[in-house]
């Protein structure tokens, strides 16, 4: 397969190291914040940003993010409407243009009736770049899909986890393109403390396989230290449910996300 | 969908686990591992002759098979048709739901499996859960939507006694489709050791296909009975109840190909197809993905599950197995929105009329018969899925 030059490539072909991914729930903590918040993770130097697009079942995530879902549900938050207030956010001649790379990370349901293709060709007008569908299995999006995603510019992420293995794992590494998210643990997201020694066991497995891809650590990934500890062995991590707490407790506003930020590098 | 296509005259399941339209296996990668050690070994576990043996003699000993086909004289006349009642009720713990348990509990001995969760709407899942876990002495976790937990108390109790975890659901809606949420949750955060009894049709392949399987004893012996008592093996209709549709999918398993034999599902409307309150997922919905597999599904415009709603907690579904979203797509089966104000109807009917208490699951079914223009030569055959002393508190406020 031939790497889509994108954000995404792009940014992994400049920088290889101690990346940062932010994930936030669009529509949350309030519908109208998720421009607020894009700028501010740009603002504050984060490398990729991941907007959640919020579902009502959403089985892989914990209750951190499956709260923030329900709240921006509430809150009216759609996929039309996040791309609504997604659009024209690339524009060279807007007062601040974004220029972080931006996923989108939700449930196929949502993609289903929303239409796969006019899924795809709006996130290539709005300027999405990748999309993390966990409920989307590697065959089936080969099966199906990846045509329209290939057309569009828009790179899929696989996930894999401790349990996948080797020959998933190399069968992954040879579909996709952008990176692999590594799931830190066999757990939802918000629901692992700390970095055990049978992570550092799979980080250094997986690590030893000389992928193709680039890896994100992904889930578990909370402060400093695990921040640290995940850029030991793979390109960086992805926080989330530790910045939905962030942002419920010391709201949106650029500093609240800079410290956040600077928290996790230090 | 396109390439996963299958062609839409088989009511088998294809290789990747799709009924025409519907099935797959849309599971986080955090699963994958599970499903597919599932998905390789299942048909051999369960066609292997010394599982066999074991299953049909716990059926036999245990559960108390084969359950009688009862000719409801009294509920013939009424409803101007020969009737008879498949009675699951009389299964060990209450339903049909046993038949499942006793199967998927000897398939995670097989695959070395030490705990089992599982989700339940009525408790008559987590119940049967429960006790083959009791039976065989693995761990049993079940996770029920805290609403469910209150109407259905007597469940809860039961399960307890077991020896099992009861673990509330208190996201959404409190119902069902939580308690799944929840069990698939424990499922990620225990992949190893851990093996899933769903109870229903529903969830990634190969589970529709494999309890739809565990359960089409109940069609299996339905053709024997019907065959001795009337000397056809085939009736008119055989109607069930559809929430998930488990017990549907085992009274209709073995007529599937039949086309003289029509296939009646009942769904709960609960207030009122159009009332905002409604179970009814073949009127209200349409094809999307939900706890694994793409079936017909209650949502909005945008994706969104919508929250169903019945006075039965074992139909409080926003989805149905994939294969009863193929017979309805394909027209092979005729699906009926029943409310509660008439199940609860049928289910005091039945008992004036034969002294059966039914589950108020099974009271849908039942209400179905009054919509279908029966003729007095039709032989018709009822799937009594589950006794109603679960149900008592609730059919007791409507004396």
């Amino acid at each position: 397969m031939t790497l889509t030059q994108n954000r995404i490539t792009d940014l992994f072909s400049q920088k290889s190291e101690r990346l940062l991914n932010v994930y936030f729930t669009a529509g949350f903590p309030q519908l109208n914040d998720t421009m607020t918040i894009l700028r501010g993770l740009q603002a504050a130097g984060v490398d990729l940003v991941e907007i959640g697009m919020p579902y009502s079942d959403p089985v892989a995530d914990g209750e951190t993010i499956q709260q923030s879902n329900g709240k921006a549900l509430d809150n009216g938050m759609s996929l039309k409407t996040l791309f609504d207030q997604l659009e024209g956010c690339r524009q060279e001649q807007s007062s601040d243009p974004v220029t972080v790379p931006i996923l989108l990370m939700g449930y196929i349901n949502p993609v289903l009736q929303y239409g796969v293709e006019a899924f795809c060709k709006k996130c290539q007008e709005v300027g999405v770049d990748g999309v993390i569908l966990p409920d989307l299995p590697l065959d089936l999006y080969l099966a199906d899909y990846a045509p329209t995603f290939r057309e569009y510019g828009i790179l899929n992420v696989n996930l894999i986890t401790p349990q996948t293995t080797e020959s998933r794992i190399r069968h992954i590494d040879e579909e996709s393109d952008g990176f692999i998210y590594m799931v830190s643990s066999a757990s939802i997201t918000g629901s692992t403390k700390g970095i055990s020694d049978s992570m550092r066991a799979y980080f250094e497995r997986i690590q030893a396989m000389n992928l193709r891809n680039p890896r994100l650590i992904g889930f578990g990934i909370n402060n400093h230290d695990t921040f640290d500890t995940a850029c030991e062995y793979a390109n960086g991590a992805i926080v989330g449910s530790a910045f939905i707490r962030h942002l419920e407790e010391k709201g949106t506003s650029a500093d609240s996300i800079l410290e956040f930020v600077h928290t996790i590098r230090a | 969908m396109q390439t996963t296509l299958e062609p839409q005259t088989s009511f088998e399941v294809s290789d990747k686990g799709f009924y025409g339209h519907f099935g797959g296996a849309f599971i986080p990668e955090m699963l994958y591992p599970n499903v597919e050690e599932l998905r390789q070994n299942y048909l051999n576990i369960i066609n292997d002759p010394a599982f066999q043996a074991e299953f049909w003699q716990l059926l036999e000993d245990y559960v108390g098979r084969p359950t009688p086909l009862f000719l409801a004289r009294r509920l013939s006349e009424k409803v101007g048709a020969t009737v008879y009642l498949k009675r699951e009720d009389l299964c060990h713990t209450g339903a049909h739901k046993v038949n499942n348990t006793i199967g998927q509990i000897l398939v995670a001995q097989r695959l070395g499996k030490k705990r089992i969760v599982a989700e339940t709407g009525a408790g008559q899942h987590g119940v049967a859960t429960a006790t083959v876990c009791a039976l065989m002495g693995l761990e049993c976790i079940v996770y029920m939507g805290s609403i469910d937990m209150e109407r259905q108390k007597p469940n809860v109790d039961r399960m307890r006694m077991l020896g099992a975890t009861v673990v509330p659901a208190t996201s959404g809606s409190q119902t069902l489709k939580d308690a799944t949420n929840e069990a698939m949750r424990h499922w990620i955060n225990n992949p190893v050791d851990t093996h899933y009894i769903i109870g229903s049709v529903v969830g990634p392949h190969p589970y529709p296909d494999m309890v739809a399987r565990f359960q089409s004893v109940i069609s299996e012996e339905v053709k024997k009975q019907l065959f001795a008592k009337t000397g056809r093996q085939n009736p008119d209709y055989v109607v069930a109840c559809v929430g998930g549709g488990s017990n549907a999918a085992g009274a209709f398993f073995h007529y599937l190909n039949e086309p003289t034999v029509r296939l009646v599902a009942a769904e709960a409307a609960g207030q009122g197809v159009n009332s905002g309150h409604s179970a009814a997922t073949t009127a209200l919905g349409k094809p999307g993905v939900l706890h694994g597999s793409r079936t017909i599904l209650m949502q909005t415009e945008d994706g969104q599950v919508i929250e169903p709603y019945s006075i039965s907690a074992g139909l409080d579904y926003p989805g149905i197995g994939p294969l009863h979203a193929h017979l309805f797509d394909s027209g092979r089966g005729d699906f009926y929105a029943i409310s509660d104000d008439e199940a609860l109807q049928a289910g005091f009917q039945l008992s004036k009329l034969e002294g059966i208490i039914p589950a108020l699951e099974s009271a849908h079914a039942l209400a179905a018969l009054e919509k279908m223009n029966l003729k007095p030569d039709d032989v018709v055959v009822v799937c009594l899925s589950g006794r109603g002393d679960k149900d008592l508190s609730t059919y007791s406020k409507h004396l």
